[in-house]
């Protein structure tokens, strides 16, 4: 891999924020409204269930990691797809940029977009709803760590599903991330789902996430294992969406999709 | 790191194509095509729509893999060593304009990262000056004329000094006079650059006037090539767009028989 072409695809993103600064708003503006919505359900589910439970914890702290975990696989997809809306695949693809420098690219320019939204919903959730965020220490980090491959995983996979079906089919990504949360559990134990869908959730690195970040608020020993499985399955699937990106790929060089690509993006 | 680009090698074309062929299922879009574009030599592309030019064009920048066959950039083969061989490579086209949402000098800063350009902003800024850009550096890509998109996906075009050019229709959108000055300077970076030039139009004139050799291609096939002054009088045609047409509507069959 060489930097040059890296820095290139981070560097177009950077010129299209700062020619349209337009663009950070949604950036920030869908996670601040999750966080404020969310606060304040929590709030009054504190003040009516009596119980002296603390909800602000697990339901914005899981708001907060999985808005974290959609904003980075967006980040990913939102960067490819701005080729295919400004019909651009027959100049990137046609450059000595190869496809691991691309998906690289794609990534760092993720992270950084998405840190934005971190930020503003870190910020949001301490100061406004008093989630003391950074009091799980270091095993929130490694949790994270978990979120983002997933969250990355997916923007690739995602990705892939555009070049493979055609401009069109970003509309199936939208909606990826709410159709996996009932299966993430981020909001509930994993217990209370029937077995078939724990099944699924069991490929979700999320479900592993949220188990043990319960298992931490509850003061409960160090959830290793479910790091630890959760991590393996987190970096199986970047694994399988790298090669399935790579497969599609070549199936786009081979039948034309590729060259057609342009063509098909002004239909 | 900047891509890392041998020295010219004079005595290798810059294109060598070897028995190209494409098939979509019962189609076959390419069939047996050979040729060569040799260092300082503009070839013309010619043939009526669906004969293959584009086909063929979109296998040489590495968009579109051949069913059969092999492709050579400087001697470098395409689908073992892409990167290489497309760093010596760039193309211009009327359907793959810049993005709209970058400006005039973005575009040509991210393209000339992706192509590995040493001395970035130096060559930007002589492609700015060389296509009357300077005063549109800030200028929105899709706010442009399309005369003016035209120079700014040369100037891209010109971003790595290709040692094989691939133009499709590079003057289609620009008036007379500016598409003078285009041919101009192409011929020039034939002639001074040694570059090898692949051109692909349907303006006859304008092939007559720029190219050295040219090639027609029917069906899939290489039905003609030679020299685009004398290549009508050979075969009985009064001019080049006379002996297109002919190409165009004969039955392949025929047309294989004029150019036997």
């Amino acid at each position: 891999m060489k930097l040059r072409p890296i820095v290139g695809i981070v560097l177009r993103q950077i010129y299209l924020l700062r020619g349209s600064p337009v663009r950070l708003f949604p950036m920030v503006t869908w996670v601040a409204i999750d966080i404020v919505l969310w606060g304040f359900i929590t709030r009054y589910l504190n003040t009516v269930s009596g119980s002296g439970m603390d909800f602000v914890p697990s339901l914005l702290g899981g708001v907060l990691l999985w808005d974290f975990c959609t904003r980075i696989m967006q980040g990913v997809t939102t960067a490819f797809l701005e080729d295919v809306w400004s019909r651009n695949f027959l100049n990137l693809f046609s450059s000595p940029l190869s496809i691991s420098e691309y998906i690289t690219g794609l990534v760092i320019t993720s992270v950084a977009t998405s840190s934005i939204g971190l930020v503003v919903m870190v910020l949001l959730a301490t100061g406004v709803f008093h989630l003391e965020f950074f009091s799980l220490g270091l095993p929130l980090i490694a949790f994270l760590t978990v979120l983002f491959v997933f969250g990355i995983s997916l923007g690739i996979f995602g990705s892939a599903i555009v070049l493979r079906f055609g401009p069109a089919s970003e509309w199936l990504l939208w909606p990826l991330p709410a159709l996996l949360s009932p299966f993430a559990a981020v909001f509930y134990p994993l217990g209370v789902l029937p077995q078939w869908m724990q099944w699924v959730s069991r490929a979700l690195p999320p479900s592993y996430v949220f188990e043990g970040m319960r298992t931490l608020l509850a003061d409960r020993p160090f959830p290793g294992t479910l790091l630890l499985q959760g991590s393996l399955v987190a970096a199986a699937e970047l694994l399988l969406a790298a090669y399935f990106y790579a497969r599609v790929y070549r199936h786009a060089v081979r039948t034309g999709l590729l060259a057609r690509y342009s063509a098909e993006s002004v239909a | 790191m900047p891509i890392s680009v041998p020295k010219n090698r004079p005595d290798r074309p810059a294109l060598s194509a070897f028995h190209l062929r494409k098939v979509y299922g019962a189609v076959t879009a390419l069939d047996d095509v050979s040729f060569s574009v040799n260092r300082g030599e503009i070839v013309g592309l010619l043939g009526p729509n669906g004969a293959g030019k584009t086909t063929t064009i979109n296998m040489i920048l590495g968009v579109l893999a051949a069913t059969t066959g092999s492709i050579e950039i400087d001697g470098i083969d395409i689908s073992k060593q892409r990167a290489l061989a497309l760093a010596r490579t760039n193309f211009a086209a009327v359907y793959a304009a810049l993005p709209g949402n970058l400006t005039v000098v973005e575009n040509l800063r991210f393209f000339a990262l992706l192509y590995g350009v040493e001395s970035m902003r130096t060559r930007v800024e002589e492609l700015l000056q060389e296509f009357d850009l300077a005063h549109l550096r800030h200028t929105k890509c899709g706010l442009l004329s399309s005369g003016e998109q035209t120079r700014a996906a040369l100037a891209k075009a010109l971003l790595n000094r290709p040692q094989l050019l691939l133009l499709d229709e590079p003057t289609a959108s620009l008036d007379p006079s500016a598409a003078q000055l285009i041919r101009a300077k192409i011929k020039s970076l034939a002639t001074q650059d040694h570059c090898g030039i692949l051109w692909a139009s349907h303006n006859m004139n304008e092939v007559e006037e720029v190219c050295d050799r040219v090639l027609f291609l029917s069906r899939g096939r290489v039905l003609l090539q030679g020299n685009p002054r004398t290549l009508p009088h050979e075969h009985g045609a009064s001019s080049l767009e006379d002996l297109f047409i002919r190409v165009a509507r004969e039955p392949l069959s025929t047309a294989a028989v004029v150019a036997s």
